[in-house]
């Protein structure tokens, strides 16, 4: 069965989600996975839909005047549907807006192999916020990574705090 | 604006080294600690939808906390209108996730894990007399973000995932 990555932008309207959502289902798409949320007024949704489509009759389909819509086929992910073997933390940041935020602890995680699976960032006045989900492998040594990352917020005068993800209580 | 006693202050926003700094212990009988709360107090009141304020956002880098949980809507246990020197978390259960936000973080809200029931002991600006506040649901979220505020943390240091920040657009969001 086929997938495609559908990506939809446009501004911040009631009725968005029930159009784009209503054309997917005419088109006997099926929706995976999605994500949808505002980016300063705009709305953002990401889908990954399976069905036997053609991306270009897909894309013809989603057409909306307000809408800048894509669709692409795309292979499916080993990742997909799969728990991943690592441990999860959770990353924030939060210090005075300054470039290169990201780059920098983002390539402080990626070079003990953590791979980020979910991040926003937000700007409020002089206060940049970004909060990460991380998967680190196993046999990090996370006090060490945890120094390092301390290390970049510190030149960024910035906060970090890295914790582990909350185990749900049951 | 002047309240009874106090001086309403400028409110600090984040970023802002004292909203990061661990604040220090007081003597509650001290003059200068009593002025504080009673300015913290009446800052808490000047301020909108926030039922609660610490020290450090007013620039003071002191162990005093101010709540007032009648000030939420959807408050339950109520200890007053109050200013407490040097809180210490003696007990926190029923941990629960609600929402929150903070004076000195404006625009933003996030889904944050709090215990519901707490015991909190501390003393009383002025008298110096101990006192013992049993909370629960925004009260005991309230004062368990003040106590972070004395320990340099923002609410924004225990969002459980990237997807529990959201900007704020209720005013109910407290
Ligand atoms: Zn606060």
């Amino acid at each position: 069965m086929g997938l495609s990555a559908v990506t939809v932008l446009g501004v911040d309207r009631p009725g968005v989600i029930a159009a784009v959502t209503g054309s997917l289902a005419d088109c006997g798409a099926n929706i995976q996975d999605s994500t949808m949320t505002l980016l300063g007024g705009h709305i953002a949704m990401m889908l990954l839909v399976s069905g036997e489509l053609d991306s270009a009759e897909l894309t013809q389909r989603l057409r909306m005047p307000d809408l800048v819509v894509t669709a692409s086929a795309i292979k499916a992910s080993r990742h997909f549907c799969e728990e991943g073997g690592g441990l999860g933390y959770v990353l924030t940041v939060h210090g005075p807006d300054r470039p290169g935020i990201i780059s920098a602890v983002s390539a402080v995680l990626a070079a003990d192999g953590g791979n980020i699976t979910g991040m926003s960032t937000r700007l409020t006045g002089r206060l940049y916020v970004l909060i990460a989900d991380v998967e680190l492998p196993k046999q990090v040594d996370v006090a060490a990574l945890m120094r390092r990352l301390a290390a970049v917020g510190a030149g960024l005068d910035s906060d970090i705090t890295f914790r582990p993800v909350e185990p749900d209580l049951l | 604006m002047t309240g009874p006693g106090g001086t309403a202050r400028e409110l600090l926003r984040a970023p802002h080294p004292l909203l990061s700094a661990v604040a220090a212990p007081v003597d509650p009988a001290a003059p200068e600690v009593v002025t504080a709360a009673a300015d913290l107090l009446a800052t808490l009141r000047r301020v909108p939808v926030t039922a609660g304020l610490a020290a450090p956002q007013i620039g003071l880098s002191w162990r005093l906390i101010a709540f007032d949980a009648r000030r939420h809507p959807r408050s339950r246990s109520w200890a007053g209108e109050l200013v407490v020197a040097n809180p210490r978390l003696a007990r926190a259960s029923h941990w629960d996730e609600g929402r929150e936000g903070c004076a000195s973080v404006p625009g933003l809200v996030a889904d944050v894990r709090r215990a519901t029931r707490i015991t909190v002991h501390g003393h009383l600006p002025g008298t110096g007399e101990a006192v013992t506040i049993e909370a629960d649901a925004i009260e005991a979220r309230c004062i368990q973000h003040q106590l972070d505020h004395l320990d340099g943390l923002l609410f924004l240091d225990r969002v459980p995932g990237a997807l529990s920040l959201h900007r704020r657009l209720h005013t109910c969001d407290a």
